[in-house]
């Protein structure tokens, strides 16, 4: 009876899976000037954005350990992607975006990317995750810092980054970057790998290894006394998050015209720095891979009509003031989950497909228990 | 099985123990007692690889368990339930004892093994589902002792599991150890509680300031004049 149960979950979230993928696939062919301006655009920035708040998930909700520079791994990933597709292209190895070479050098730049990021996290991670709590924190800020540093001292990728550096092109002419078009049409590509990433994660820490990488999170000397060597699930768990963060920096090249190093910086003034992913995952939920999935898009959605919105030019003089500065915006949208769900939008609950048909009635019974209690 | 010679460990400057040996047969139950700060929680980090001792040895079987690092000693058949129980309280019963069979990787095994300690700790059956932080003290200690059970070890090192209970509860969990004796497997348990823990035990050892003062018989040293001024208030 419970088997079948599950063989059931599993082939519904595969429709549902399918359904998601034909529709972006279909929207990917649509010819459509919103579409290709605002969404297209949107979805790909939400697609590393997930990634990234999934992958830190796992660092910060699993195994409870806080570090502060995600995003240097994320710049790793994406300037390893964005160099080794400007190289193929100057050898010629495909002209075309619509070509299969092009397919080709983008599974190349991605896996690559990924790769480079999961070994600079063993090197980070062999000496950082001997500390504990501040201290890991601290240390895990200075590399993100580092990151930057070498990145914009090495001679091939330019004090300005890849776009006025020694290989000097614009990235969406020669590497990796899409233009707007085909943004569009690689919508699809965008979601697909998320989906990869999603599963991927999802299984990791269901698996044996994420029991483990929880009890780590509960208690580090009951796990040592079952006989788990707990460093060596740490860093397993720090790589494996580096890989992801790899994977997100790999669509950021994509997603983007020239890479700029300040864009993976601890705090910025835009959307992506290693601060305000870790507000992401708070918001969504320590230890809830959908919570994270809800929060990046959340997040975005803020970030988009904060910079977008004519709602804010219709705003009174004093508010307006407070949206030019978007930090201060996303840390009082931190502050008010907190302090109405303490454990972020999704605590450390799953939301699954087989809930939604239970939610009217667990709403309807918790106002009934709210009236009841205020009748008491 | 356990065998413990001229063993030194110091904090520092402050040597802790000051040459203990001891040893534990195949299928006996081996207390150690004394007052706070003599050196028994020492003595089992030291055993356990938490600690590293600055002389003397510690070999389990032919196994030099000083230069095993402590994850792996679980595999040679030694498990210990810690002090203050350590459960791992966001987790379900039945998650928390499948993380002390990590080194078994047969399934049917690990079937067998939570099926045993179901049997042992009705408590626990009922509760399998339930998050271990929920769970009360003494189910607590319950679970991380079939935590232990779950590895198939040939030797158990517990500390203190009477902490905290109730003297019904303390008896209860005294009869499960007593019981887990009668399985076969061999425990050395490291008590405050010295009256609970000499009516049970086979053999006894009784640390003072980092040196064992007194050795022998558990009923023998239950009577003893010494061990009734000084433990167990008489």
């Amino acid at each position: 009876m419970k088997k079948e149960n599950t063989a059931f979950r599993y082939l519904i979230n595969l429709v549902a899976i399918i359904i998601l993928m034909v529709v972006f696939v279909v929207l990917s062919f649509h010819s459509n000037n919103t579409l290709k301006l605002k969404v297209a655009p949107a979805v790909w920035q939400c697609c590393y954005l997930i990634i990234m708040a999934a992958s830190l998930n796992l660092v910060l909700g699993y195994l409870g350990q806080l570090s502060l520079g995600h995003c240097g791994f994320m710049a790793v990933g994406a300037y390893t992607s964005a160099l080794i597709s400007l190289a193929l292209q100057r050898a010629g190895f495909y002209t075309e975006k619509n070509s299969i070479q092009f397919a080709i050098t983008l599974i190349i730049s991605i896996v690559a990317a990924a790769v480079v990021a999961a070994l600079i996290g063993v090197i980070v991670g062999i000496p950082a995750l001997r500390l504990k709590g501040d201290y890991l924190a601290i240390i895990t800020l200075g590399f993100g810092m580092i990151i930057v540093n070498l990145i914009n001292n090495i001679p091939f990728c330019g004090q300005q980054g890849l776009a006025e550096g020694a290989a000097s092109s614009a990235l969406y002419a020669n590497g990796l970057g899409f233009t707007n078009d085909e943004k569009q049409s690689f919508m699809w590509v965008g979601v697909l790998i998320v989906v990869l990433c999603m599963t991927t994660m999802v299984m990791f820490v269901r698996s044996k290894f994420g029991r483990v990488i929880r009890a780590i999170r509960d208690n580090e000397i009951a796990t040592s006394a079952t006989g788990n060597d707990i460093s060596y699930y740490k860093i397993l768990t720090f790589v494996f998050s580096a890989f992801f963060a790899g994977i997100a920096g790999a669509l950021y090249s994509c997603a983007n015209v020239s890479l700029a190093t300040t864009s993976f910086a601890f705090t910025n003034g835009s959307i992506l720095n290693s601060v305000f992913i870790v507000v992401t995952v708070v918001v969504g939920g320590m230890g809830s891979m959908t919570g994270s999935v809800i929060a990046a898009i959340g997040m975005f959605l803020l970030n988009y009509t904060i910079k977008n919105g004519s709602w804010v030019n219709a705003l009174p003089e004093f508010l307006k003031n407070v949206f030019t500065y978007p930090m201060l915006v996303y840390s009082i949208a931190l502050v008010i989950v907190i302090l109405f769900r303490p454990k972020g939008i999704m605590g450390d609950k799953e939301l699954s497909l087989f809930d939604i048909p239970g939610y009217p009635k667990r709403i309807a019974s918790y106002f009934k228990n709210k009236k009841a209690a205020k009748e008491v | 099985m356990l065998n413990i010679k001229d063993l030194c460990v110091s904090y520092g400057a402050i040597s802790a123990l000051k040459g203990i040996s001891l040893t534990v047969n195949d299928g006996e139950l081996v207390t150690l007692i004394g007052a706070n700060g003599a050196g028994k929680t020492t003595t089992l980090h030291t055993i356990s690889g938490l600690l590293k001792a600055s002389s003397g040895t510690i070999m389990l079987d032919d196994i030099d368990l000083q230069k095993t690092p402590a994850h792996k000693i679980i595999e040679y058949g030694m498990a210990q339930v810690p002090e203050g129980r350590h459960v791992f309280a966001q987790m379900t019963v039945l998650e928390n004892l499948y993380m002390g069979a990590y080194s078994i990787s047969d399934k049917k095994k690990i079937e067998d093994n939570i099926e045993w300690v179901f049997h042992h700790f009705p408590r626990l059956k009922e509760r399998s589902k339930q998050l271990a932080g929920t769970l009360s003290g003494g189910e607590q200690q319950m679970l991380a002792t079939g935590r232990a059970i779950m590895t198939n070890p040939k030797i158990v090192l517990m500390d203190e599991p009477s902490m905290g209970l109730s003297p019904l509860l303390v008896s209860e969990i005294f009869s499960i150890i007593k019981e887990l004796q009668k399985s076969g497997i061999t425990i050395l348990l490291v008590e405050q509680n010295a009256k609970m823990a000499l009516s049970i035990a086979d053999r006894a050892y009784v640390l003072e300031n980092g040196k064992i003062s007194m050795s022998g018989n558990a009923s023998e040293l239950l009577n003893d004049e010494r061990v009734k001024k000084a433990y167990l208030g008489a």
